[in-house]
């Protein structure tokens, strides 16, 4: 929280606090980055923040060191993470113990404690410097610039970096028109899925006649393992806050709403103090910056709905009435909330407006290839090593995604497929590994570039159950306005799980086809227009998973509960009996002379007795 | 119309609602953080709730409803004292979030969607709770578990029996 | 105008036109489902999709506008696999038992199957829960609904009732009360206006086409039928007449056929409601020029639907209302009294019903207050589709009948009743009535048509000023009376919103539920015509018209009645038989106090 409020009057009350701010810190030998993001707050961090402070006390480290909580580091997989200045040294798994040593050893004593530092499986050391760590190598931080880094609890710390100085300069030096050819140049697109140019949508904003425009942050971020968002709220509220600012200026809206889903509790605290500091500060409110300029900001809380997301539905849910999205056109750029015009953006096409005004379009521009310019955050998440947050330039190959930055596959198990895009996106195999990850290269083979979820999946992973779980997802999420979707989903989930309990018939693939086709080619919305996308990328790489399933009736995974018969080897048995003591359907009978056996009829399929069997005397068919 | 002028507890309980729907109202807040903020002060949005929330923002009482069952985050029964929500997006459904699922609902005796007998707990399927990093992830009231496994269910559960019977 | 092709064809059309509109006017008909006039356009069924060139995905024509140079192609095999297989899941979670149901041969749904040539059921899955929900007046089986939210849209938008909405999402989504409560536990009008626009057997009147066969089939009742001013003015529909065909001599005929014992018209019953009416608006002006306390403005009690809606909406203001009963509970309470003695029979032998345009008539039977001694003076409602049907399972050939007459004695009515059915015909009709009765000369209008009241407008206002009065209302001279009318429930309570702060400037309102009157009532033919409402109101303009009687208090049937049973309008007995009580009403059914 900002120490004292001042309400500044002018740019150069901006480039003072900046001053200021300089030379606070200057004096300072370390800064102590403790990562305050939600993934860390559930492995403790606050205990670890607790410990520190005492110590830092007890050993009088006021005038030597600076200590802030930031937004997530990026590797949540090994939280709580903390990041010591200068040099980067990234420390993690940390406790309250490791904590206290690392104040004393490194903070007084100078010497990086290597032991509690990041440790590289493959080479079988420890790399105490973050720059030189496999994951946050190739990572080109753009719109996490500041995630991570500073305190996203200090406006003054956000100003230091450049903060605001976007806003200034689309206002003092761009112009409305200029800006958004200027963002227009720097080729930014949304990062919201639809992956729109932002430059082009801000424009017909702008030409837009209307009285009263809106400005709306879409910060509901639905999709199922994806969180890029909600790092960028909670780490650094106010690159939102001012690129919303921007785009209010640009297309002569001078009231902005950020919707937030209801699960973010910690982004709706940090982006609300945010916002008021902002205001405390004069940067948001009437004649901002002595620019004439007025703009202000509130929160909107989501209330549990995925559709929620989709641009029209979310006006719908700002105003009050059920989240069911609007037949496009009017887009909402013509009649958006209350009917007026509205431009909409995600949350982390935003973060990156400001940098781009700050630092040029053909900087911006330099980044990416062909038609996808400059860097996509992702939420690198299931089986894989390192799962995280990580941001990268368009046009990086997937495997180095997978393989460099994230380690490669959790407990040295076989990659079977990516998922991209969430429950609208596609499922890739292996031999798409080497594919450029940009927008028109994923949409060519069935994917999409989506908000940012990338989900790895391992060998055990069945991809018909796969597609059973997006379908689920999604027909739950429908908002039942239109029939394709409504019933669509229904028929095709229904058809899915008959699959996966083992009746399927040979019909049912065409079947889901034909469904896929016509629901994507009539549904009204976004939803449930890609909903068949999963589907249709399973089928299409994965067929023989499908036939296994509705011929030979069988799971090749596994996974497929129903599909599935464990039954235990008499020759390798040694009659231990530790499986039948641990059956919960007691379902195995056997004894010191009889060889111990499976009844089908009772055993419910749960796994136990293979995992208690010391002789691997069970296996599955 | 209908204004509850009553003193016994549930008649105070009804009154605050009316209050805070007003309040909202007048800051022009939706029906949406109305409800939001109603089912805070009140715990859940029972058919009475919902009628007072009606009557004062004169919004049919069907539309309201109509709301209030679109989005899942209101509820029209009484919650759990703690609320447990098992994650079933993506990364922990993958990393096998419906085994802990089904382990919770036997160990609570308790079906998905609904409250335990006690009213200890009440136990639903989340979609993604941000800690996909961690997964398979759970989280009891604001509190999030990462990586859990079928083992650590029963001592995390026992731990609020625990805290319960401290408090007395 | 933009100019667009579609099919081949080149068509001009505005440009706030959506492709289904440029369609239609050049013949090509796409198929439609949730669609519903020009009033509900929610794209919700999909059936309507077409193929429009440049666009990645099929466009619903009933919502998509159309763009100067648009190509559109509405029959190509992508657009008929599309509507086949969306045809195939609204069925798949339908259930199909049309030889079981009411709506047979007469369903949108149906008819739909049968324009897309649809010859097999291909899809199958799991159904949503089948709910019925019977209301006095109107049926809800869920099952059959397909979530067009024609009704949604009826209720909530246009009446501004908003007793029903969607509940739920996705594949739960139902439409409903709150939380799933019957409706008559709501604040339902029992207008009905959901039930004439739902395409399906989904919402339908509460059906009381057995309990009549079943008194007809009673040797031991005396079976009287008595059918309000609008029913004639559709009742030809559904039997292959163009809108707006008077029917009200088949009518006759066909009743009589059916066996009923006295065919009567409630055209007697609304002379004598203007009698009534007329007087108690004369008794509360003369308190008010005579500085008497007296509640105006008065508001008229003869729509049950408008009646329950003020019961819920407004209270505080029944005060308002005029006490007088409908036009049909009017005249059972006559027929249960008047008639019965006339006839030397026991009221609970006799057995009437009325054919209504109307589904609330059904709900305002059952209230205890209407009726004597405990003997409703209503038995059954049917409304005018339930007689349709009964003409039909009767075997009788409407259309070929020779036309018969109404009976005496309460078949005898005047022009000022038959302008009932039509949004003004009430206030009409009394403003003759009074008139003659304050200055002894008819009111000053073309053609006795009060020509500011006439007409669909929301709400619509007149000004009568009394000169030259008969001496015996000398108070009354220089008087202005305003009044205004209304028709719908959203034009209702724009009035009574002044009413309630006492701002009100009017001395009498005319408020009927239906938007447009009883012509088109809930109880109504369902119909495609646009602009069925002028033509319905044109044909009862013409029956009034036609009469040499054309104002209530000439109606010598009712003079005879007062001559020898009520004595005066508005004395002991009428006020006895034909006059009632209102009851507060909150949300829900709930009594706020002072029950019936
Ligand atoms: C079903 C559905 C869900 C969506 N969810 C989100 C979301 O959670 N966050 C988001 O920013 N955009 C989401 N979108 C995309 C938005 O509709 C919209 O395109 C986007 O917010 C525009 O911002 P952008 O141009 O900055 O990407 C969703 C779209 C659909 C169809
Ligand atoms: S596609 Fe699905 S989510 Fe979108 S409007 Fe239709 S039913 Fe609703
Ligand atoms: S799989 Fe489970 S139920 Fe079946 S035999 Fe093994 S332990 Fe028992
Ligand atoms: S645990 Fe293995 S070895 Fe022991 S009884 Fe069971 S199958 Fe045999
Ligand atoms: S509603 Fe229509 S389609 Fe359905 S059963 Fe009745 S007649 Fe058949
Ligand atoms: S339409 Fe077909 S199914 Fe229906 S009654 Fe006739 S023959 Fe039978
Ligand atoms: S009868 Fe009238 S008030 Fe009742 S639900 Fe239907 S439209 Fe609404
Ligand atoms: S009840 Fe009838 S009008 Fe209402 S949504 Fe269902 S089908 Fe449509
Ligand atoms: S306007 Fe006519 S049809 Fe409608 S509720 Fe009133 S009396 Fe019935
Ligand atoms: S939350 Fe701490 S590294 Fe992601
Ligand atoms: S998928 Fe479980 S926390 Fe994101
Ligand atoms: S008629 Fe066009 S979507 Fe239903």
């Amino acid at each position: 929280m900002a120490k004292y409020m001042r309400r500044l009057e002018s740019v150069s009350d901006l480039e003072q606090v900046k001053q200021d701010f300089l030379e606070e810190t200057s004096n300072y030998s370390y800064t102590v980055i403790v990562c305050g993001g939600t993934g860390c707050i559930s492995s403790h961090c606050g205990e670890v923040m607790t410990a520190l402070k005492k110590q830092y006390v007890t050993r009088g480290l006021r005038e030597e060191a600076r200590i802030i909580e930031s937004g997530c580091l990026g590797l949540c997989a090994l939280g709580p993470t903390v990041l010591v200045q200068p040099g980067n040294i990234f420390y993690v798994n940390m406790t309250p113990e490791k904590i206290v040593q690392i104040v004393d050893k490194h903070l007084v004593g100078g010497v990086v404690q290597t032991q509690y530092t990041y440790f590289d499986e493959a080479s079988g050391e420890h790399i105490p410097c973050m720059d030189d760590i496999p994951f946050f190598k190739d990572q080109i931080k753009i719109a996490l610039r500041n995630c991570g880094s500073i305190d996203y609890d200090s406006i003054e710390e956000y100003i230091a970096h450049d903060g605001y100085q976007g806003f200034v300069k689309a206002v003092t030096e761009l112009g409305r028109e200029g800006t958004f050819e200027e963002l227009k140049k720097s080729g930014l697109r949304g990062r919201g899925g639809a992956g729109f140019p932002t430059g082009v949508k801000w424009e017909s904003g702008f030409r837009q006649p209307g009285e009263q425009k809106y400005i709306v942050c879409n910060a509901d971020e639905g999709d199922p393992g994806a969180y890029m968002d909600r790092s960028i709220l909670e780490g650094d509220p106010h690159s939102v806050i001012e690129a919303l600012m921007i785009g209010g200026y640009t297309i002569g809206a001078n009231k902005g709403y950020v919707y937030v889903r209801a699960e973010y509790p910690i982004a709706v605290e940090r982006l609300q103090n945010a916002i008021e500091v902002a205001r405390g500060f004069g940067l948001l409110g009437k004649n901002i910056l002595g620019t004439g300029f007025d703009f202000d900001l509130e929160i909107r809380i989501g209330a549990g709905a995925f559709v929620c997301g989709e641009e029209t539905a979310l006006l719908n849910s700002i105003e009050g009435k059920r989240g069911e999205p609007r037949q496009k056109p009017p887009f909402p750029f013509q009649s958006g909330l209350f009917g007026c015009p509205t431009i909409i953006n995600n949350v982390e096409t935003l973060a990156n407006v400001p940098v781009i005004l700050t630092k040029g379009a053909e900087w911006y521009a330099s980044y990416g290839v062909g038609r996808s310019k400059g860097t996509k955050v992702f939420a690198l998440a299931g089986d894989i090593k390192h799962s995280g947050i990580i941001e990268v330039p368009m046009g990086i190959h997937m495997r180095d995604i997978i393989y460099t930055i994230g380690g490669g596959i959790k407990n040295n198990k076989e990659f079977k497929a990516v998922q991209s895009g969430g429950p609208s996106g596609g499922c890739l195999t292996k031999d798409h590994l080497d594919v450029s990850v940009d927008y028109e290269s994923l949409s060519a083979i069935g994917a999409i570039m989506g908000s940012g979820g990338l989900i790895v999946m391992d060998e055990n992973t069945c991809m018909v159950d796969t597609a059973r779980y997006f379908m689920d997802f999604v027909q739950d999420e429908s908002c039942g306005h239109c029939v394709s979707c409504r019933i669509g989903t229904k028929r095709m989930l229904e058809i899915l799980q008959k699959i996966v309990s083992g009746h399927g018939e040979p019909d049912d693939l065409e079947n889901l086809k034909i469904l896929a086709d016509v629901i994507k080619d009539t549904a009204m919305c976004g939803l449930g227009q890609t909903a068949p996308n999963p589907i249709l990328t399973t089928l299409r790489y994965f067929r023989d998973e499908y036939e296994a399933h509705v011929v030979d009736k069988k799971c090749p995974a596994h996974v497929c509960k129903d599909m599935l018969t464990y039954e235990i080897d008499p020759d390798v048995c040694k009659r231990c009996s530790l499986c039948s003591r641990n059956c919960p359907a007691n379902a195995i009978s056997g004894g010191k002379t009889e060889p111990y056996h499976i009844d089908q009829d009772k055993c419910v399929r749960c796994g136990t007795c293979i995992s208690h069997c010391k002789f691997g005397a069970i296996h599955i068919r | 119309m209908g204004e509850n002028t009553g003193t016994s507890a549930a008649d105070i309980r009804l009154a605050k609602v009316r209050d805070i729907t007003r309040r909202h109202l007048e800051k022009g807040d939706s029906l949406i953080q109305i409800l939001h903020a109603v089912q805070n002060s009140y715990g859940y949005l029972p058919l009475e709730v919902q009628k007072i929330v009606s009557e004062e923002t004169r919004t049919p009482l069907a539309t309201v409803s109509g709301v209030v069952s679109f989005y899942s985050f209101f509820s029209t029964e009484p919650n759990g004292k703690h609320n447990i929500r098992i994650c079933l997006g993506t990364a922990c459904y993958v990393r096998g979030g419906v085994r802990i699922a089904d382990f919770m609902e036997d160990l609570l005796k308790c079906k998905a969607g609904h409250t335990t007998a006690d009213g200890m707990f009440k136990f639903e399927i989340a979609r993604c709770i941000g800690a996909c990093g961690l997964a398979p992830a759970v989280s009891i009231d604001d509190k999030v578990y990462p990586n859990v496994s079928t083992e650590d269910l029963p001592g995390i559960i026992a731990s609020y029996y625990k805290e319960e019977e401290e408090q007395g | 105008m933009v100019e667009l092709t579609i099919n081949g064809i080149k068509v001009q059309a505005p440009e706030d036109a959506t492709i289904m509109q440029a369609a239609d006017s050049v013949g090509i008909r796409i198929p439609r489902l949730c669609k519903y006039k020009d009033i509900h356009n929610i794209g919700a069924c999909r059936i309507c999709v077409v193929e429009v060139e440049g666009a990645r995905n099929l466009q619903a024509s009933c919502v998509v506008k159309v763009r100067d140079g648009m190509v559109v192609h509405t029959n190509t095999e992508r657009v008929r696999m599309a509507r086949r297989i969306i045809y195939d899941l609204i069925i798949s979670d339908h259930p199909k038992d049309c030889m079981g149901c009411f709506r047979n041969q007469n369903c949108e749904l149906q008819k739909l199957g049968y324009d897309l040539g649809v010859d097999e059921y291909r899809i199958q899955g799991e159904r949503r829960e089948k709910h019925v929900d019977i209301s006095p007046s109107i049926t809800r089986d869920t099952s059959k609904c397909i979530l067009c939210r024609r009704c949604v849209t009826a209720c909530r938008d246009i009446q501004k009732v908003g007793a029903i909405g969607t509940q739920n999402r996705g594949f739960q989504s139902v439409v409903s009360p709150s939380m799933g409560l019957p409706l008559d536990t709501t604040d339902c009008s029992m207008c009905g206006q959901c039930t004439v626009v739902c395409p399906t057997g989904a919402l339908s009147e509460t059906f009381h086409v057995n309990r009549v066969w079943k008194a007809l089939a009673d040797p031991s009742r005396r079976v009287v039928v008595q059918t309000a001013p609008a029913v004639r003015a559709a009742l030809g529909e559904p039997f292959g007449y163009p809108c707006g065909t008077p029917v009200t001599g088949k009518m006759a005929a066909a009743l009589k056929a059916m066996g009923f014992d006295d065919v009567f018209d409630t055209d007697w019953g609304a002379d004598l409601t203007i009698m009534e009416e007329g007087t108690e608006l004369l008794h509360r002006l003369t308190a008010a020029v005579s500085g008497k306390e007296a509640v105006l403005p008065m508001i008229t009690s003869c729509s049950p639907g408008w009646i329950k809606h003020i019961e819920h909406a407004w209270p505080d203001d029944l005060g308002h209302l005029s006490t007088c009963k409908s036009p049909h509970t009017m005249q059972g309470a006559m027929i249960k009294s008047y008639y019965a003695e006339k006839l030397g029979m026991d009221p609970k032998d006799l057995f009437v019903v009325s054919v209504m345009p109307c589904t609330a008539k059904k709900y305002e039977i059952q209230r205890p207050v209407m009726g004597n001694n405990g003997i409703p003076d209503v038995d059954a409602v049917l409304t005018t589709r339930e007689l349709a049907r009964m003409i039909r399972t009767a075997g009788i050939d409407f259309c070929n009948m020779p036309e018969a007459e109404f009976d005496a004695p309460m078949g005898l009515s005047t022009g000022a009743a038959d302008i009932f059915g039509v949004t003004g015909g009430v206030m009409e009709a009394a403003l003759r009535t009074v008139h003659v009765l304050v200055t002894g000369r008819p009111i000053p209008f073309d053609n006795l048509h009060v020509t500011p009241i006439v007409g669909f407008e929301q709400i619509k206002e007149a000004e009568i000023k009394f000169e030259n009065v008969l001496p015996e209302f000398a108070a009354f001279e220089g008087v202005t009376v305003k009044v205004a009318v209304t028709s719908g429930l959203a034009g209702s309570d724009i009035l009574l919103k002044d009413v309630h702060e006492g701002k009100s400037p009017y001395h009498f309102i005319e408020v009927m539920g239906c938007p447009g009157g009883c012509i088109a009532g809930g109880g109504q033919p369902r119909t495609e015509v646009e602009n069925f409402r002028e033509l319905r109101a044109k044909a009862l303009y013409s029956e009034d018209e036609g009469k040499t009687m054309r104002m209530s208090h000439e109606n010598p049937a009712i003079q005879q009645l007062y001559k020898e049973y009520l004595g005066e309008p508005c004395g002991e007995r009428s006020h006895h038989l034909l006059h009632t009580t209102y009851t507060p009403r909150g949300f829900f059914n709930e009594r706020l106090n002072d029950p019936e």
